[in-house]
């Protein structure tokens, strides 16, 4: 989690130099449903996400180097510079997309989901999406189908309470994401989405039925953004007092001080944890900053048709 | 030997596809049913849950057998109008299309969409549209647009061993047109067809309009002018040594399709036959399309919509006058 939060922090002030580049959205306060829910994922498992994805694709083990480069628009980029901050794929870690429309990869999700059971049985996919998603048409179109069909797909909801610059309440009378699963007999659980731990029980539950034939399931975890929509948004329609709130909710500090109330973790190890997470950021954003932008014949490669 | 139809050969090539490779699926509405005109027939006794009734949800639809491509499938999805593709452009634009290229190569997308265009039917301006030009300004697609049977399983084959993803733009009034039976076999993506040789006008046509370009070019005939007619099949990747080849020897070319004309598919190649052979041409380009408006449900008035032999024919010898 930390090299998450770390890796977010260093992202979004290299936007303000301008070296990361374009719309990005980072996830800084919601790592924990990353993280909890990748750490019960398998090598044979797909991943989509949405296009707030770095915290997903690194939670999957993508090299931090090339996830920055990509950010950056450079040549050693997972995506080879032409994907960026929205559009990361890392076929090797499973992750096979992430989308800058909103609710755009719950069908692939599904898609993959019903190819898994037969090529691969046992294997899942998984979907990250925002609050935002769920007032899409492929939310509802695909959580029908998926159930169904029993696709072994887990679709997870990170309810940040806000889709752009607005809040849930002035989208949608439906508070809870799971009562759409209720409709198709979906499994599904909220969970506080900023206790990894929770986050891992709750997902574990889910996912272990989807791997023995049956499914979907539906994790909704409740969490903030700390930052705007995107890197640049001021965020004036919400609260200071409500940013607080949260703040002290922090997923990854709750995370670091139960360890050490639980005994697990000395405080030094806590504190090292952190600092080794900066440490390998700031190798990654200088071994990014330092590698090549594609050359200008990158431009129409691998367009297919 | 028994005559064959447009819609035999389809289903034809998807059977033989689906015996063929494992990974082939279909994924639509009605598809198990076999669909309104036959195309999937039988392949749900023959394959099972290969083939995948859906909902009417195409956004979805489109979606699902992208995600199955990504997957390692190769799914056929059958939108059973173009209009309807509309509801799907978003998966089939923004994700299957870009998904090769936005991962830096590391994806391949091999879905095939079947989907019909035509007017004639008495069906309406949302069930009879032409929208193949729409995906032609996408880059990542294939498009392939068959005037035959042949071509329609052929090229369907082809589809099906392709690495990126295609749309098969079929024609539904060709889907029970009669046609001598030839043995199914792979029609390459990317190379047109010329259907008649001529000296005078090259005559580039698609679809049902290929029909109509032949019409035309019987009747020219008789009064000594000899027309080419070039049938692109496949729209993306264009074969376009055959067309400028073709106006470099006849120096005069009128391109006619269904399709709206504003914007059509005539229009880029109109373009890409000046901008290629300008020193050749001895008259402008001619363009044949629809007008701009939507399709019609009186017969008179549809019947006036469609671009039919006389119109061609009318084209040429304005062209040659």
């Amino acid at each position: 989690m930390w090299l998450i939060r770390a890796f977010e922090e260093s992202v979004s002030e290299l936007v303000g130099t301008g070296e990361v580049v374009g719309l990005v959205h980072v996830s800084i306060g919601q790592e924990a449903s990353a993280v909890g829910v990748c750490d019960v994922l398998e090598a044979r498992d797909r991943v989509y996400s949405g296009h707030r994805a770095h915290g997903h694709v690194l939670a999957r083990g993508a090299d931090p180097t090339a996830v920055m480069a990509e950010l950056m628009g450079k040549a050693t980029g997972l995506c080879g510079g032409k994907g960026g901050s929205m559009h990361l794929v890392d076929v090797t870690h499973g992750v096979l997309g992430a989308t800058g429309v909103v609710g755009g990869t719950i069908p692939l999700a599904l898609g993959t989901a019903l190819a898994l059971r037969e090529t691969a049985p046992g294997a899942v996919a998984v979907v990250f999406f925002g609050d935002g998603a769920v007032q899409t048409g492929y939310f509802h179109e695909c959580l029908n189908m998926a159930a169904l069909w029993k696709a072994p797909v887990l679709l997870v909801c990170e309810n940040n309470g806000y889709a752009e610059f607005t809040p849930r309440s002035a989208h949608t009378p439906v508070e809870r994401v799971t009562r759409h699963a209720e409709t198709y007999g979906i499994d599904a659980r909220t969970v506080d989405g900023n206790d990894v731990v929770a986050v891992r029980e709750a997902a574990a539950a889910l996912v272990a039925p989807l791997r023995g034939g049956g499914g979907p399931a539906l994790l909704e975890c409740l969490t903030y953004r700390m930052r705007g929509h995107y890197e640049g948004d001021p965020a004036r329609y919400r609260e200071a007092s409500e940013l607080a709130e949260w703040k002290a909710k922090d997923p990854v500090r709750r995370c670091a001080s139960a360890a050490v109330e639980r005994g697990e973790l000395s405080a030094d190890d806590a504190a090292a944890c952190e600092a080794a997470a900066r440490r390998a950021v700031a190798a990654a954003v200088a071994a990014a900053r330092s590698a090549p932008f594609p050359p200008p014949s990158a431009l129409t490669e691998d367009v297919g048709g | 030997m028994a005559d064959t139809t447009y819609i035999g050969a389809i289903n034809d090539a998807l059977a033989s596809a689906m015996r063929r490779d494992p990974a082939v699926r279909i994924v639509g509405e009605d598809v198990a049913e076999g669909g309104p005109f036959g195309a999937t027939k039988g392949l749900a006794a023959e394959f099972g849950e290969r083939v995948r009734d859906t909902p009417i949800s195409e956004s979805s639809i489109m979606g699902i057998g992208a995600g199955m491509a990504l997957a390692g499938l190769r799914p056929v999805v059958e939108i059973m109008f173009i209009d309807f593709i509309t509801l799907a452009l978003d998966q089939l634009a923004n994700q299957a299309a870009k998904a090769r290229y936005m991962s830096g190569g590391q994806l391949r997308c091999p879905l095939v969409v079947r989907t019909s265009v035509g007017a004639g039917t008495r069906s309406g301006a949302q069930h009879s549209q032409s929208l193949e030009a729409w995906l032609l300004h996408v880059p990542g697609l294939s498009v392939v647009m068959p005037a035959t049977a042949a071509d329609a399983g052929g090229l369907l084959l082809s589809a099906l061993r392709a690495d990126d993803p295609v749309v098969v733009v079929e024609n539904k009034e060709l889907y029970f047109r009669k046609e001598p039976r030839v043995d199914l076999a792979p029609v390459p993506i990317g190379a047109a067809a010329v259907r008649r040789p001529g000296r005078d006008v090259t005559c580039v046509a698609t679809s049902r309009t290929v029909h109509e370009a032949l019409a035309a070019a019987d009747e020219l005939a008789r009064d000594g002018t000899e027309v080419e007619v070039i049938d692109p099949r496949t729209l993306h990747p264009l074969d376009l040594d055959t067309i400028v080849g073709s106006v470099r020897r006849t120096h005069r070319c009128v391109v006619a399709h269904e399709a709206v004309r504003q914007g059509g598919f005539g229009a880029e190649v109109a373009a890409l036959v000046q901008e290629h052979a300008f020193d050749a041409l001895d008259a402008p380009v001619a363009r044949l399309g629809a007008p701009y408006a939507p399709v019609p449900v009186s017969p008179p008035l549809e019947d006036a919509y469609l671009v039919r032999a006389p119109a061609i024919a009318a084209a040429v010898r304005s062209l040659v006058a």
